[in-house]
């Protein structure tokens, strides 16, 4: 065999080792991926405005991350990368209009909701009941009243437990806008849970 | 603090940074020795954590079968 033709068989070898090790590569990062579904169709039911929304919107990313999984960084969180994809396409996709005309939320001091609720009852509350006043319904629709920017905050860390840090990389916005959202975006949730609990207090 | 005349007002202030955790430790211990006397505010602190609890289990929803189909669908075979 001339030394040319080892060189271009050696040369093959080498190249179906990098195309195995690359389909190797990629097989595991669908794999992981996907086990983490659960997880980011949890956030994307709330970033979204409905079910079919949030359904859509996991479809997107996924194709877009099994696409352009080669730039992802092995290592790194994977979870913050998909929902950063998501966040993206929502925007992108103009999904953030908000669901009905907005009415401007009420935002509540921090001690406001319990002060309503705990009204409510006769005598001193026991306060694991307290928030049993509040429907999974309740809390539901008031989180969908909330803001885009704030409500991306809340599901972010407070439902998706992602840090301050991944939020702000996720959202590209600096550490301190995701606390001051978060902060804000809390209070105006139990705003309009106090609006919903006071409006069926008053039965309508 | 001087700034604060009614201590639970301050204390309301306080509370979301003391639940993430992100006070210094001389606010904390200010929270704290505040908390130590006054009912009304624990109370208001606690139901704040019982809320996150909450918020957190009644917006958990699980995605259908017929997602996670789709979801797998879209990987890309190997040729």
């Amino acid at each position: 065999m001339s030394a040319a033709a080892t060189v271009a068989l050696v040369d093959e070898s080498q190249d179906a080792h990098r195309l195995a090790a690359e389909a190797r590569d990629r097989v595991r990062f669908e794999e992981d991926a996907l086990a983490l579904a659960d997880q980011v169709y949890r956030v994307a039911r709330h970033i979204a405005n409905s079910r079919e929304d949030a359904e859509e919107l996991v479809q997107e990313t996924y194709v877009r991350a099994f696409r352009s999984w080669a730039s992802f960084q092995p290592g790194t969180n994977l979870r913050a990368w998909l929902l950063r994809i998501l966040t993206n396409l929502n925007i992108d996709r103009g999904r953030r209009q908000q669901r009905a005309p907005q009415m401007q939320a009420l935002e509540a001091n921090d001690y406001y909701l319990y002060d309503k609720l705990a009204d409510d009852g006769d005598g001193v509350p026991d306060t694991d009941r307290v928030v049993e006043r509040l429907s999974q319904d309740d809390i539901v629709t008031a989180l969908a009243e909330v803001p885009h920017d704030f409500r991306d905050a809340i599901v972010l860390v407070d439902i998706g437990d992602f840090s301050y840090a991944d939020a702000a990389q996720i959202l590209d916005i600096p550490v301190g806008t995701v606390m001051s959202r978060l902060h804000r975006g809390r209070r105006i949730l139990k705003g309009a849970l106090a609006e919903t609990a006071i409006e069926e207090a008053a039965g309508t | 603090m001087s700034s604060y005349t009614d201590p639970c007002a301050h204390c309301e202030e306080m509370m979301q940074p003391y639940l993430d955790h992100i006070l210094t430790e001389e606010e904390r211990v200010a929270a704290e020795s505040h908390l130590d006397e006054c009912e009304q505010c624990r109370r208001r602190y606690r139901f704040e954590e019982s809320l996150r609890v909450y918020v957190r289990q009644a917006t958990a929803e699980q995605m259908s079968p017929a997602l996670r189909e789709k979801l797998s669908a879209l990987r890309i075979p190997l040729n």
